[in-house]
């Protein structure tokens, strides 16, 4: 038997022959650039920038070689076009940004580089991360002359989960080992699971969201997405760590070594089941796929134990409600005064703000600014915006109460496996439903993660999410490296790949 | 607060005033960029001024910590936790589009500013204080047809400092604001200075006949000078009161005052006033006041005018009133008290200072800090008007060589001018002896009763002694001769 390719090996396995110089980082670059070249259809790169990135794998090779080598070093990667980047275009999926360069890097994107990380290029979203179906996108991805949607490598007529779609389809076609995302509602959690790898949305504040172009400013975390725990948890501990200069919501917690607890047994760990999760919302194959995976962790030593997260279905108002508020004014600077997008004619400054915006925004970034302006208005702040931030704050009572019986949460990611591409896209409100499992643990802050738990309809794969208490990503990691070692649903791959 | 108000055409004026203190930080409130003014346009705006995707505003304490003294040196409350909101408008000059700004629970809450207006003493209460982010600027002359955008000024950290309708004419608000102006650059938070806009007030003006409500006000925007802050509202006073009296309503608007026509044109009305849609801001957490922070701010303080005038009295026996003229700032203060130190005659060093320095610094020859005459020199020559070798009159001879920049040293003047007192009592009997001899009239005169003769005989022996005789010691002799 052939050994197997340098897009088949883990984060974990090729930092190892890297180390090792088996392999080199200009090789490992070259290797993944060419797959991203010659797999164009998934639409899932926007950018890329050769130079730049064999300079980043020259010089972790020169390290290596001079024995000084870094926990990452040559390993490549690709970020999410929300992050901002020196050395390419930073677009946030938007008409608005088309072109714009940044003078600075995102921390994640530094923490990554300084960890060793290879850039392999910028990866599509929906337009300012407002999606789930990644239909969103104003840019043209690679290969593409227009903006195109980005298509599951499972099935390339159903969609890849948002707003993270460009960043999962990659992961799963085998065009970058690692990668990263942003959740605000889901982000993160709902693409790993329509296209069966591996995400970890952190506790907020344990990123930096510096350099992320904002969406919900008190939703928006960063995290890695990969094939499995294991590589989530080495780009997890680069990621973390706190960044008191430039984000004031970063918290004061140290960074953290996810990976040295990931192989700790998982016997007697209480696993809390949420009823509100099982509701007749839920589709059988989804439903069958996270009852197996339910009894594999007995069969690993865990306990199942019933409980309640009862205001679950309030989670939607609420998120539509915070969410458009906060991305209202995030995006008030797009006014084509100081960059992106202006309109070309335009009358008074009024007329120049009205055009510019009108031609800059797709429709569901307009949709949500107008939304998030009309609950912040006067006569309609109270009711809406004040009483949804309380309903948020029962909401994360509610996870305090829970974990009071439980270590962990478990349950479906979402409602349905990936559904075909513009099913849903001209129902905005049924997308929104299809978050309903990912809302309650964002708007708490929680950590939550998605692992590949089986397969559904059309042979679609399945999520399973785990929830934590806070800074409880250690936790999450550990449980979802042992039922990866127990089962091989991550290790599976699309046909064709 | 005050006693009967004084009404304009029957009518009672009521103001009140917002603020706007630029505070003194080296580095913006949420960036590092420099706040230094008079820089080439854009070159002291980052990223985060620019609002460039992706970044992000961090608290500078420094800000804070001048909120703050503010709030101790007003008796205010300084709030525990306060909150950040973001007031949303589009405006070129706003990058985000938002300012931050304090809304619902601001940083210092309550206290009061109190100020002499001739006699009378009046108090205007503070409604709150708070830490805000200032705007760019506009720039509509550089560019044809175009406008352009300076941004340095985008994040120079402000405090809003709100008043009580607490004011009741021209010329308390004008005593008002020259108060708190003394205050803020006592304490150091604020240069004060106006011209670049350092210090900007915006006056709300209403009248009412007395025991009406308040009436509907106007505000008058942007006072960036004490002159035009009394014009603007003496001139916002008589337009109202010739509107009601016309039968008009007034229309709740801002205004502007054109010094060049001294009127009032109103810039918007309430009609066309926007939604802030006010909410707090996601990227900034409560901004948490400990206990000992303030303390720490506190114990760090500069001594404030009113504690430093109440110990002027303790400590150099000054009247009230002399305290807090000196007071009036800390450069006079500073003054007075180092020559009061080195001469040991407070009170001397006060007339001095109160008289023949500010007469000639009102005249406007130089500042307290560039004043040729140092408080060393002043304590020199109280010196030797105190130890009787000049007369009160030889000493402002003294000042005036070293003012000029004449001379330098006072003993060197005494000597050179012969200012000197004769204080040698033998030559000084030599002298009366002579004169006693050449005036037996007046001699006969004074033993007869005639005390004007007496007189005559002193102003004899001082016009002999060439003035140098001290008049005391010149009265003392010729009684003991005459006796």
């Amino acid at each position: 038997m052939t050994s197997p390719a340098l897009h088949d090996l883990s984060v974990a396995e090729l930092a190892r022959q890297l180390q090792k110089r088996e392999v080199s980082a200009v090789e490992a670059a070259q290797h993944f650039l060419g797959r991203i070249q010659a797999a164009p259809q998934f639409g899932a790169f926007v950018a890329l920038n050769e130079e730049a990135t064999l300079a980043q794998a020259r010089a972790a090779d020169e390290r290596i070689a001079a024995g000084q080598a870094r926990a990452l070093d040559g390993v490549p990667i690709a970020h999410k076009d929300i992050f901002v980047t020196k050395k390419f275009p930073s677009t946030a999926g938007s008409k608005m940004l088309a072109g714009y360069q940044s003078p600075f890097d995102a921390t994640v994107v530094t923490r990554l580089a300084d960890a060793g990380a290879v850039t392999l290029g910028k990866l599509n979203c929906d337009e300012f991360a407002m999606g789930s179906a990644n239909e969103n996108s104003a840019i043209a991805p690679l290969g593409f002359e227009q903006p195109a949607p980005v298509r599951n490598p499972w099935d390339s007529s159903r969609v890849p989960g948002g707003s993270s779609g460009g960043s999962a389809a990659a992961v799963a076609a085998r065009l970058a080992p690692a990668v990263t995302g942003t959740d605000t509602g889901g982000s993160i959690r709902q693409p790993a699971s329509f296209c069966g790898i591996t995400g970890i949305k952190p506790t907020y504040g344990r990123a930096s969201r510096y350099g992320m172009i904002a969406f919900a400013s008190s939703l928006d975390q960063a995290g890695p997405m990969a094939r499995s725990a294991e590589d989530c948890a080495l780009l997890l501990s680069a990621i973390c760590g706190p960044d008191p200069d430039r984000d004031s919501t970063s918290l004061d917690v140290p960074a953290e070594d996810f990976s040295r607890g990931l192989n700790d047994s998982i016997e007697g760990l209480r696993i809390g089941v949420p009823a509100e999760f099982f509701g007749e919302g839920l589709a059988p194959d989804v439903r069958a796929a996270v009852d197996g995976a339910l009894k594999e962790y007995e069969k690993l030593g865990a306990t199942l134990v019933p409980i309640s997260l009862p205001r679950t279905e309030l989670s939607i108002p609420v998120y539509y409600i915070i969410a458009p508020a906060e991305a209202s004014s995030n995006l008030s600077r797009f006014d084509g005064v100081k960059f992106g997008h202006r309109a070309k004619d335009y009358g008074d400054l009024t007329d120049m703000y009205k055009k510019t915006r009108a031609e800059g925004f797709g429709d569901e970034v307009k949709r949500r600014i107008m939304i998030g302006a009309y609950v912040l208005s006067h006569g309609y702040y109270d009711a809406y915006y004040l009483q949804a931030q309380k309903i948020r704050r029962m909401i994360a009572d509610d996870f305090q109460q829970a974990f009071k019986s439980c270590d962990v949460i478990a349950g479906p990611v979402a409602p349905t496996v990936a559904w075909k591409l513009g099913e849903k896209s001209a129902d905005p409100v049924a997308n929104y439903l299809a978050d309903i499992f990912t809302l309650p643990g964002s708007l708490a802050g929680l950590p939550g993660m998605s692992l590949p738990a089986g397969f559904g309809e059309g042979g679609m794969p399945v999520g399973l999410q785990l929830i934590g208490n806070y800074f409880g990503e250690s936790r999450l990691l550990n449980a979802a490296h042992r039922f990866q070692q127990a089962t091989d649903f991550h290790l599976r791959r699309p046909e064709g790949i | 607060m005050t006693s009967q108000p004084k009404l304009v055409q029957g009518y009672e004026v009521v103001i009140g005033f917002e603020t706007h203190a630029q505070l003194s930080t080296q580095s913006k409130i949420f960036s590092r960029a420099p706040t230094a003014f008079g820089a080439e346009p854009n070159t002291q705006a980052c990223a985060v001024d620019l609002a460039l995707p992706g970044t992000l505003p961090v608290m500078n304490k420094g800000a804070v910590e001048r909120a703050i003294e503010f709030g101790l040196a007003i008796g205010s409350h300084i709030s525990p936790k306060s909150i950040f909101a973001r007031k949303n408008y589009f405006y070129p000059d706003l990058p985000k589009g938002y300012q931050i700004s304090q809304f619902e629970i601001p940083v210092v809450v309550g206290g009061e500013v109190a100020f002499f207006l001739g006699d009378e003493k009046k108090t205007v209460r503070l409604v709150r204080a708070h830490l805000e982010e200032d705007a760019g600027k506009s720039l509509h002359e550089d560019f044809i047809g175009q406008s352009g955008i300076d941004l340095n000024r985008a994040g120079t950290p402000l405090l809003e400092i709100v008043t009580e309708p607490d004011i009741r004419s021209s010329d308390e608000a004008v005593a008002y604001a020259k108060e708190l102006h003394k205050i803020v650059t006592w304490i150091g938070i604020c240069d004060g200075n106006m011209q670049e806009g350092s210090f900007r007030c915006d006056a709300n003006v209403s009248v009412r006949k007395p025991g009406q409500p308040l009436g509907t006000r106007r505000e008058i925007k942007n006072l960036n000078s004490f002159k035009f802050m009394q014009q603007a509202i003496d001139y916002e006073v008589r337009w109202q009161i010739d509107q009601i009296e016309d039968g008009h309503a007034i229309q709740q608007a801002t205004v502007l005052f054109d010094p060049d026509t001294g009127e009032t044109r109103a810039m918007r009305t309430k009609e066309d006033a926007a939604d802030y849609r006010y909410f707090p801001d996601p990227d900034l957490p409560p901004l948490v006041i400990s206990d000992e922070w303030v303390q720490r701010v506190k114990a760090a303080m500069t001594e404030l005018p009113r504690t430093m005038a109440a110990r002027f009295v303790a400590d150099y026996g000054l009247p009230e009133y002399d305290a807090t003229t000196l007071t009036q700032s800390k450069a006079m203060a500073a003054y007075f008290e180092a020559a009061a130190k080195a001469s040991g005659q407070p009170k001397l060093v006060s007339n001095w200072v109160m008289g023949e320095l500010s007469r000639r610094l009102n005249s406007g020859e130089a500042s307290i800090e560039t004043a040729p005459v140092s408080a060393a020199q002043l304590a020199a020559l109280v010196g030797r008007i105190a130890d009787g070798t000049i007369s009160n009159n030889a000493g402002k001879q003294v000042f005036e060589a070293l003012w000029s920049g004449e001379a330098g040293e006072v003993d060197a003047v005494i000597e050179a001018k012969g200012l000197k007192q004769m204080n040698d009592s033998g030559a000084l009997e030599k002298i009366i002896d002579e004169v006693i001899a050449a005036n037996a009239d007046n001699v006969a005169q004074y033993k007869a009763g005639k005390e004007k003769a007496f007189n005559a005989l002193v102003g004899q022996v001082m016009k002999a002694s060439k003035g140098k005789a001290n008049p005391g010691q010149v009265n003392e002799l010729l009684k003991q001769k005459l006796a």
